[in-house]
């Protein structure tokens, strides 16, 4: 008989939650009547998001005492709970933008093969969700790379799942290449850690690379300097941010909208957890290399962004500079930087998610892919839309129309805090080039006519289709944005909570 | 209502307004009367919020304060000085014009226009009354976009162009500024403007002075202006030079003087040499303008050093000087920006090769460009007249050539000026000007008369402004002390 360790089910319930809704979802696919599966499906993912929302909001409530579960391979505590409140609404808004959207907008006219691999799609959307929910509370570096691999390998599938389109296949494909490469490099350095220190749990790491002299073992720099650059590929951020574009193109709009804000989150809180938790001894090290990765993040995503014509190629450039925004707290591996982390992505989630929306929006009405031209127009034709767009593009510029303003104010504040002043420069400068692109995209939107450019909505032709529950999701993430510049007290609040978890 | 509520008023009523404007589906009539009525109701708001200012009183009055975020010491900090009141107040009333004018010519699209048209009202009344730096500079950056998407859309052939150069010039400076707010806040603890410490570092007035010369413009930093001038419809180009311009402006003086005593004292020359480039050069350039907006343009970058001067110089009259000025040119600047749309709605262009005549047969066209124009050229008795002495006093305190180049730059004022009055109203008949081509209608007069109005009010008290900008008898002594 093996001894099992207590577990606190508690602990676990959103993770559990999204996983047996997963479970559920992709029973859908064999027991529910194909007229009615995709209905099914939203629902089920509906509600396992809704009860991720519930029950970690509960968590984040319950757990002031942050502690390891389940032989100290979880964190139950509020970076771990805030962390999954901000994915599982990730996850609900995707599901409202996939109820229309899926599999893809391309085979949307091709009427009766519109509904193949419905239910399979919501089941990945919870099933990465759960793997997301998972990773952030990782604990130890099984579980680390364990939830890593789970989510990834839902979302290599739901890249590629519109697979009568080549560029769906081709992104899925080119994910799971580079990802794995990735995951490789993640693994390999948790090895060498755990080579060096004899132990897999972050506070286990730490306390042997304390106690044992191992700050400049040369297994542990290269481990984490490994780690750095698996986790890296995660997060996008340059220079492993190769596949960023490709596959942000490729793959159907509504996967990108929910891989570009929710991999994000996942990602860039556990880094910060690992790096705090695990190595506070090299603060220097990997404060360093992530300031480095944050200023070639900021200087490639927004110099390359300048010279596309895809908006989801903008957009995915514009990703891995808002990655470099976001290391730039990171780096400074302090209690301001950690809250200004947490507070950063939930402005930048929601604005990452709602733009890739309003694409998914355009590109079905246009039934091509939507390229600075043929947003022409867009602006008077779906206000709602238009507005929701500026706001989102206005906001990651870091005007003061969201909480993008105030989040890469608090950045700044971490980086000169740490004493980097360079840092602020370097962000402020980077902000300024991509206001280039940002701005390219409300002109695109407003200042263009779109009969100048023969422009004829393919799909519905004429009106512009009523899309509900994409109105709804947009609507949601408008609020989300903007309202987070009015309530930073009670967001900062929860972020230092959050971040109060962390050994700072 | 306690008076210290009619500082938030108008700052969020027009914000208000542009939000009920963009989410009720009214008619163009309907939303141009509500964008019209609003803005009348902040000058209503504004004149009560005078009449209830204790000129006699030191310090900050009808303040408001709450909670940001407090954990780096940020919080929604607005009120009025002296100084900023007679802003808020030339910017409630040219915004009010510029709207009207706006609602007169029936500008398409009309709810995004009028909703932009108050957004930028609120946002600039903002700049003005903010008195927390991280406030401030949401302002600063929030007037940014309303004048992006008016431009580029309501703008000429050439807009695109313009608010490119427009945007990444200013953003330029105020990301700068950006920086040195946040290395000023974190090293004071707080980001409050009213108790912040002075600081004598020079690289953050540095970082400061940088928002503010692009904003103004002083040269070199003027590159946006011709182009956003130009391009931008004639109501949007009268907001720009007429009250966005002051924000710059009214920054050096509320922020880097007042805050950086000594950066100040060891750049002066340096931004007085600017200033007096700019004034001697805008005047230059607006004297070889072809067209109507580029004199008025370039005499903005003039004014511009001009009031730079005045501030830099430090002393007494100048700062009086200054303040009178950024109210005087605020209003002529928009009167001769509505004037030149005009002309250009009659005759498609503002090329003086293509005008002149204009004079004959609209007697009210006439009058009151002559009035505006005679103003604008500091006759002895005029606004700018008072405005001009005073600045060029109190620079000539500082050092005497400073006024002599100002006063040279003033007979250049007087030149361009003469020469648009001339090539426009009189001259041979231009080739564009046709007899259909009206005198001013009511609707134009009922929007410039009031702004000529206060500009004539002005001339006959100019001490109603330079009198009450700062509190006691010495206002360099009120700024050194901060305005406390």
């Amino acid at each position: 008989m093996i001894d099992t360790p207590p577990i606190d089910w508690f602990g676990l319930s959103p993770v559990l939650a999204l996983t047996g809704t997963a479970f559920a979802a992709l029973l859908c696919a064999v027991l529910v009547p194909r007229a009615a599966r995709r209905l099914a499906a939203a629902s089920i993912s509906a509600v396992g998001f809704v009860a991720g929302i519930v029950l970690s909001i509960w968590l984040y409530v319950d757990s002031a005492n942050g502690h390891t579960i389940v032989a100290g391979a979880f964190y139950r505590d509020r970076w771990t709970a805030l962390g999954q409140v901000i994915l599982c609404g990730l996850g609900l808004v995707t599901t409202l933008l996939a109820v229309e959207h899926v599999p893809g907008w391309r085979s949307y006219a091709d009427l009766d093969r519109r509904d193949d691999h419905i239910a399979e799609f919501f089941a990945l959307l919870l099933a990465s969700g759960a793997g997301m929910a998972f990773f952030v509370g990782a604990a130890n570096l099984m579980v680390l790379f364990l939830a890593l691999e789970w989510f990834s390998i839902a979302l290599y599938v739901m890249c590629a799942i519109d697979y009568r389109v080549e560029g769906s296949l081709e992104a899925g494909l080119k994910y799971l290449i580079v990802g794995s490469f990735g995951a490789g490099a993640l693994l390999f350095g948790s090895a060498l850690v755990y080579g060096a220190t004899g132990k897999i749990s972050f506070d286990g790491i730490a306390a042997a690379i304390g106690s044992q002299g191992l700050t400049g073992d040369a297994f542990v720099v290269t481990g984490i300097a490994l780690m750095i650059a698996g986790l890296g590929f995660k997060m996008s951020a340059a220079p492993f941010h190769m596949w960023t574009p490709d596959v942000y193109e490729g793959a159907p709009t509504t996967v990108t909208a929910w891989m570009g804000s929710a991999t994000k989150v996942a990602a860039l809180l556990l880094t910060f957890r690992v790096m705090t938790t695990a190595f506070p001894q090299n603060q220097h090290l990997w404060g360093w290399a992530f300031a480095i990765v944050a200023t070639i993040s900021l200087a490639i995503g927004n110099f390359a962004a300048l010279v596309q014509k895809s908006v989801k190629r903008i957009l995915a450039y514009s990703a891995i500079a808002q990655a470099g925004f976001m290391l730039i707290g990171l780096s400074a591996g302090s209690a301001l930087g950690g809250r200004a982390l947490m507070y950063y992505l939930i402005p930048y989630s929601a604005a990452a998610f709602g733009s890739f929306a309003i694409v998914a929006a355009r590109e079905r009405e246009l039934g091509v892919a939507v390229t600075l031209d043929n947003l022409a127009g867009f602006g008077w034709e779906r206000p709602f839309l238009g507005v929701a767009m500026w706001f989102f593009v206005f906001g990651f510029a870091g005007l003061p129309l969201g909480g993008g303003f105030v989040g890469k104010f608090y950045v700044f504040a971490a980086a000169y805090q740490h004493g980097w002043v360079w840092l602020v420069i370097v962000g402020v400068l980077a902000t300024l080039v991509s206001l280039y692109y940002y701005l390219a995209i409300v002109r695109a939107m407003y200042m263009r006519p779109s009969e100048e450019l023969g422009l004829r909505p393919a799909v519905t032709g004429g009106a512009p289709a009523k899309e509900t529950l994409l109105h709804l999701a947009v609507g949601a993430a408008l609020v989300v944005s903007v309202g987070s510049l009015f309530a930073v007290q009670p967001l900062i609040d929860l972020a230092r909570h959050a971040a109060g978890a962390l050994p700072l | 209502m306690s008076a210290s509520a009619y500082t938030s008023i108008l700052i969020w009523l027009p914000i208000g307004g542009a939000i009920l404007i963009w989410l009720l589906p009214l008619s163009r009539y309907a939303t141009g009367s509500l964008a019209l009525l609003l803005s009348l109701a902040e000058v209503g708001f504004w004149i009560r919020q005078a009449a209830h200012f204790d000129f006699s009183q030191p310090g900050l009055q009808m303040e408001e304060r709450a909670n940001w975020f407090g954990d780096l010491g940020v919080s929604y900090h607005v009120g009025v000085y002296g100084f900023s009141l007679w802003l808020v107040g030339l910017t409630v009333v040219g915004m009010a014009a510029c709207t009207c004018y706006g609602f007169w010519v029936g500008r398409d699209r009309s709810r995004a226009y009028f909703g932009l048209m108050l957004l930028l009202t609120g946002a600039t009344v903002g700049v003005f009354e903010a008195q927390d730096l991280l406030l401030f500079y949401a302002f600063f950056e929030a007037m940014l976009i309303p004048l992006y998407i008016l431009i580029g859309v309501w703008g000429g052939a050439r807009r695109m162009e313009a608010t490119i150069k427009f945007v990444i010039y200013t953003m330029a400076g105020s990301l700068l500024m950006l920086a040195a707010i946040v290395v000023y806040g974190l090293q004071a603890g707080t980001f409050d403007l009213v108790d912040g410490p002075q600081s004598a570092s020079r690289w953050l007035f540095l970082g400061f002075m940088v928002a503010f010369v692009i904003k103004a413009p002083l040269f070199p930093f003027h590159g946006w202006l011709p182009d956003a001038y130009r391009e931008a419809p004639p109501e949007v180009a009268a907001v720009l030079s007429g009250v966005i311009a002051k924000a710059g402006l009214y920054g050096m003086l509320r922020i880097a003087i007042t805050k950086f005593p000594d950066p100040t004292s060891f750049y002066r020359t340096t931004v007085l040499a600017l200033a007096a480039a700019a004034l001697v050069y805008g005047s230059l350039l607006a004297f070889r303008s072809p067209d109507f907006r580029g004199v008025v343009a370039y005499s903005s970058l003039a004014q511009s050093g001009l009031i730079a001067l005045g501030l830099f110089a430090g002393t007494d009259l100048g700062f009086d000087g200054a303040v009178l000025q950024m109210v005087a040119h605020g209003l002529i600047s928009i009167s001769l920006f509505l004037i030149a749309g005009a002309v250009e709605r009659r005759t498609t262009t503002g090329e003086f090769r293509l005008l002149g005549g204009m004079a004959r047969g609209r007697p009210a066209l006439a009058t009151l460009l002559m009035t505006v124009g005679i103003i604008s050229l500091a006759v002895p008795g005029s606004a700018s007249f008072a405005g001009e002495f005073l600045i060029l006093a109190g620079v000539f305190q500082r050092d005497w050539w400073w006024a002599a180049i100002g006063a040279g730059a003033i007979v250049l004022a007087a030149m361009y000026m003469l020469r648009l009055i001339s090539a426009v109203l009189h001259e041979a008949r231009g080739s564009t000007v046709s007899d259909e081509a009206l005198d001013l209608r009511p609707g134009e007069l009922a929007l410039v008369v009031p702004l000529v109005v206060g500009l004539l009010f002005l001339s006959a008290w100019p001490a109603g402004i330079s009198g009450h900008s700062f509190s006691g008898p010495s206002p360099a002594a009120a700024v050194r002390s901060q305005f406390k």
